[in-house]
């Protein structure tokens, strides 16, 4: 059934941009920084989504997920790779045996705008193909509406086509205005049955940002207070940089602490994060700050 | 037959009442040449408690009053004032002021009354501000009343002395407690009528009469007194109000000035002497 | 429930760029004199109890030569044009910029608070003072409109330990701007960042005299307070010490102002953004080692959310880091000194035997050294004595309450009026609160946020005047 938004948490910007600030100035050091680097590339969900994407493309950065940097020793594996339905097929091949999922958009990504029977079936094929996760989109239309209930359906109705696959929902923050409308979309998707919240499609500006990601860490924290069941945070677009991932990490382990700090309950949706994640950890055995072209691009 | 003439009880004015003294013990007033004036009350250290208490109690409502509403409540003593001029003329006479010195004093003490009346609803605007603050808040100062302010009025220009300290500190929404002049006690009195019959709250203003050597101490102990103005040149009482102000950090005033006329007497810094200031913070990010 | 297992590892800030002498003298008449007695006294690194330097403790003899100095400067400095002397605190504000770190270090060295606050909030915010002063010096006579405001003369001043170089700054950059020589005090175990400051001011060419800077402990003081040619006291400190030195200045012609004690109340409605609020508590409470005088030591919570408000502090305290000052993960530094943690601890068992619920937060806390680790006393009330005084400390008395009327009369029911804080998100009701607390500075939906604009400083007995902002003018000003 929908939640009670009457009664939901409230977010006021400027304190949550200290907190923020709060967990941006750890400073992230040796050993710790190691094992950190690792975790967050372990929680990867490698991604391409373009309209140009072709098979060869969707082969070569499946191989990339499973040899990021053959010359590392002892460096995991990505989470998964996010690909389109229509790609789905390829994926599953080529990571097969690898253990690396396959995670699929849907739902008339990344605008959302069809009819709910279009996007049950857009789920149905990108399940059907093998995706083990579905990354669908909520109506922003009709959230930013007043639907609710709408958008709350539809969530339910995805859900149940997934199946076994998990189901990560996107809120698509940067069309939500304000942080109290992100809490109110993680409230929906989670009641809905969502595996996974989303901040983001990548395709609108802005992605995710830690403020979001903090407002819907907080959403995961109250309903499992409540509830005792965990939600995990996907936070999707603009995490580049080792340095960002990190901070994102920080933020994950003093919110919602240990339990969350792996790749089942958290995934960095991103694709050129990989690389600069491996050029630190190559700085930290060499010592020498790294170049691109030492590292493969998919 | 001479008409036997009725004589003027002069009491406390405390709470809005006239009450005498707990104490039940008086003074007399005498003109040069040795005749009674009055008796007056001799107000004891219990009604200076008992007036603390009325005026802490008269404040905060008094303070929340508008500020349009304080200044024509100001301006209303004024016309209370001035329709009982001839009054407040022959008291000062009778204390030993010259009809012209009487006459002046009362005429410039309606005017001042008019003066404070004007700034209620501007001091606000002079002192506060907006501080830039280079954070997202929006940030300001606003001055708010000191609270309950004991003041030890002039002893000369025993009318225009009084109101020209007092009339700052109310229209500030201070309460006060006032100790008139001692030796010129009645204009207090008198203008303690006027005041009661001027929309004046009870408790605002507390007019005891009595001997500054009884009272000043009480006056600057009194742990629930914010402010203590003394207008005067005692120096050995001035030491001894600071030391004890310091029992609770007291604010204290000192007005060594002996002439109230002066045009000097009339700036909004007066009103700022009985004044705090407040500075609220408030983020600015949505 | 939600336990943080991702152990940051040391992340030292550098040392090896501050300088730092053995030894410290005066700063009198534009040299660093040695004290007439000779006598010296330790500073010591709060976070290991080990000796950083020794300092010169001057006597009531050094006294008399400072303001002695002060005095001579006064002749030049007051009469020189305000154009002039902002240009040197322009020129001090630039110096401590410049060497903003160094600074930071030595503050959390001999303070003991984290460097991420020395660093990102004391140094910069000493330096703006400066800034914001300097650009007043010309500028008087707006401040004062039809008035001629005037320098008051030698100008004593004397700073506490919990923000030593920030304190300074609000002591000093207002009574330069207005023309005033000083002789300025900082407390005795934290002098270090005031003596990198006098070789601040020494670089900046201010004239000799100007500014003199010496150091000792309460007796020092008492010789700045009593002496017959200091025309104005400035004092941040306990309320005890304020009440004693208005009460030493009485009959004299000195000024005087008071920066004193606190007992701020931190009010969490339940229409609050809680989690924003319960990160201002920790703010509030924890920020410096809670040696704040403005800290929100009294949290009222309304009693609808008391729970869930009550479980998230305790959950947000787990994951503060206690330890090494200058570690830059640390949240919580090292307590200022043995003395003021035998004060902290004392409370705290009053809170006990008052039968106050205590919690504190399961952190590890280093073997040597002051540490107190972050506490909270629930199922207190109005009557106990950590609800009623200012205990200097991390140590949080939480209260809660029903109405808006009670909580604003038990806010109030106080002796101090410094600081309050108000959270909720319906803007009326802040205003209603912020109107009737009393206090000189009202935090909402914020708390301990300070500004060189921004006027601060106490009603009651919180001492009075105001430091910063254009109210910070007045208190080191006379008109004719």
């Amino acid at each position: 059934m929908i939640p009670n938004l009457d009664n939901l948490p409230v977010y006021d910007t400027a304190g949550v941009n200290e907190r923020i600030a709060r967990f941006c100035s750890r400073s992230i050091k040796s050993n710790s920084k190691l094992e950190g680097l690792k975790l967050a590339l372990s929680m990867v969900d490698l991604t391409t989504l373009e309209g140009k994407d072709t098979t060869g493309k969707v082969q070569q950065i499946c191989y990339k997920a499973m040899h990021p940097h053959d010359t590392l020793k002892n460096i995991p594996k990505v989470a998964a790779v996010c690909v389109y339905p229509a790609q789905v097929a390829i994926a599953i091949k080529a990571l097969k045996g690898s253990g690396i999922q396959v995670a699929s958009v849907a739902t008339a990504f990344p605008s959302g705008q069809s009819s709910l029977e279009v996007k049950l079936l857009d789920t149905k094929f990108a399940v059907d193909q093998g995706a083990n996760e579905i990354d669908m989109v909520i109506s922003r239309g009709q959230f930013l509406a007043g639907n609710y209930q709408y958008v709350f359906d539809e969530i339910v109705a995805v859900k149940k086509v997934c199946g076994q696959a998990h189901l990560k929902v996107i809120l698509e923050t940067g069309e939500l205005d304000t942080l109290d409308n992100v809490r109110k979309a993680s409230e929906l998707a989670i009641y809905a049955g969502a595996d996974f919240i989303k901040t983001s499609t990548g395709k609108i500006q802005p992605a995710a940002t830690m403020q979001v990601t903090y407002v819907m860490l907080d959403a995961i924290k109250d309903y499992y207070i409540k509830t005792g069941k965990m939600i995990g945070m996907k936070p999707a677009g603009g995490i580049s940089t080792s340095k960002i991932a990190l901070q994102y990490l920080v933020m994950l382990n003093e919110v919602l602490g240990e339990k969350w700090m792996n790749k089942n309950y958290f995934r960095f949706g991103a694709s050129s994060l990989v690389n600069d994640i491996l050029m630190q950890l190559v700085k930290a055995e060499t010592g020498n700050y790294q170049s691109g072209n030492y590292f493969s691009k998919d | 037959m001479s008409r036997l003439a009725i004589q003027k009880t002069y009491k406390l004015y405390i709470g809005g009442k006239f009450p005498r003294s707990e104490s039940g013990r008086f003074y007399a007033i005498n003109d040069s040449k040795g005749n009674l004036i009055a008796n007056m009350c001799l107000a004891s250290r219990k009604d200076f408690r008992n007036a603390v208490v009325i005026a802490r109690n008269a404040q905060s409502s008094w303070a929340n009053s508008s500020a349009l509403n304080k200044g024509q409540i100001l301006y209303r003593i004024a016309e209370m004032l001035e329709g009982r001029k001839e009054q407040f003329i022959a008291e000062l006479i009778a204390q030993g002021e010259t009809a012209e010195n009487a006459k002046t004093e009362v005429l410039l003490a309606i005017d001042r009354l008019v003066y404070f009346a004007g700034w209620s609803d501007k001091y606000q605007q002079f002192f506060s501000c907006i501080n830039p603050v280079s954070s997202a808040h929006f940030n300001f100062s606003v001055l708010e009343p000191v609270g309950v302010v004991a003041v030890i009025a002039p002893e000369k220009q025993s009318l225009l002395g009084l109101i020209s300290v007092i009339a700052p500190a109310i229209v500030g929404g201070n309460t006060v407690i006032v100790l008139a002049s001692e030796s010129k006690p009645l204009s207090a009195i008198s203008f303690a009528e006027v005041l009661n019959s001027s929309d004046v709250p009870g408790g605002v203003v507390n007019i005891l009469t009595g001997k500054k050597e009884e009272l000043v101490n009480q006056f600057a102990s009194h742990m629930d007194v914010n402010s203590i103005i003394y207008c005067g040149a005692d120096e050995p009482l001035m030491l001894s109000i600071s030391e004890l102000a310091s029992n609770n950090v007291k604010r204290t005033t000192f007005y060594k000035k002996n002439d109230w006329a002066s045009d000097s007497c009339e700036s909004p810094y007066f009103i700022e002497k009985t004044q705090e200031v407040k500075t609220t913070w408030h983020p600015t990010e949505i | 429930m939600f336990k943080a297992s991702w152990a940051y590892d040391e992340a030292p800030e550098s040392t090896n760029h501050i300088q730092l002498k053995k030894k410290y003298d005066l700063y009198i008449d534009g040299k660093f004199t040695k004290p007439v007695k000779g006598q010296y006294f330790d500073t010591i690194d709060p976070s290991t109890n080990e000796i950083i330097a020794s300092v010169a403790e001057a006597t009531s003899e050094d006294i008399d030569k400072a303001v002695e100095a002060a005095k001579k400067a006064f002749v030049g400095w007051s009469k020189l044009s305000g154009k002039e002397r902002g240009k040197y605190i322009f020129r001090i504000a630039r110096l401590i910029q410049e060497r903003a770190r160094e600074f930071a270090v030595i503050e959390s060295l001999d303070g003991g608070k984290p460097i991420r606050e020395s660093r990102d909030i004391d140094i910069p915010l000493a330096a703006n003072h400066f800034f914001y002063y300097a650009g007043w010096a010309d500028k008087l006579a707006y401040a004062f409109p039809n008035r001629s405001p005037k320098p008051i003369g030698v100008v004593g001043q004397i700073i506490p330990w919990n923000f030593p170089l920030l304190m300074a700054a609000w002591k000093l950059a207002p009574a330069l701007a207005t023309g005033n020589t000083i002789v300025l005090k900082p407390a005795e175990t934290t002098p270090l960042t005031a003596l990198k400051l006098a070789e601040i001011i020494h670089e900046s060419g201010l004239p000799k005299g100007v500014v003199n800077i010496v150091t000792g402990a309460g007796e020092t003081g008492a010789a700045i307070v009593n002496h017959p040619n200091v025309d104005k006291i400035a004092f941040t400190g306990s309320t005890n010490v304020g009440k004693y030195i208005q009460k030493a200045i009485a009959g004299t012609h000195k000024k005087l102002t008071l920066e004193l004690g606190g007992k701020g109340a931190n009010i969490i409605f339940e229409d609050a953004a809680i989690d924003q609020a319960v990160e201002g508590i920790i703010n509030a409470i924890f920020f410096n080692q809670g040696h704040v005088c403005c800290a929100g030591s009294r949290l009222f919570v309304q009693e609808s959310i008391a729970n869930l408000v009550i479980d998230k502090l305790k959950n947000r305290m787990e994951t503060l880091i206690v330890g090494n000052p200058l570690d830059k993960n640390t949240d919580i530094g090292a307590i200022n000194s043995k003395k003021q943690l035998q004060t902290i601890e004392n409370y705290i068992k009053i809170g006990l035997n008052e039968g106050g619920e205590i919690y504190q937060a399961d952190c590890k806390l280093p073997t040597k050294g002051n540490w107190c680790a972050p506490t909270l006393f629930l199922n207190v009330s109005q009557s106990h004595r950590i609800v009623q005084e200012e205990i200097f400390g991390p140590v949080l008395a939480i209260q809660t309450f029903r109405t808006i009327d009670e909580v604003i009369e038990k806010a109030n029911n106080t002796p101090y009026g410094l600081s309050a804080g108000v959270w909720t998100q319906n803007g009326a009701k802040i205003f209603h609160l912020t109107q009737k607390l009393k206090a000189g500075v009202v935090w909402a939906n914020t708390f301990n946020k300070f500004d060189a604009t921004s006027p601060f400083g106490g009603t009651k007995e919180s001492g009075f005047g105001r430091e910063g902002g254009l109210h910070g003018l007045k208190p080191y000003v006379k008109f004719d």
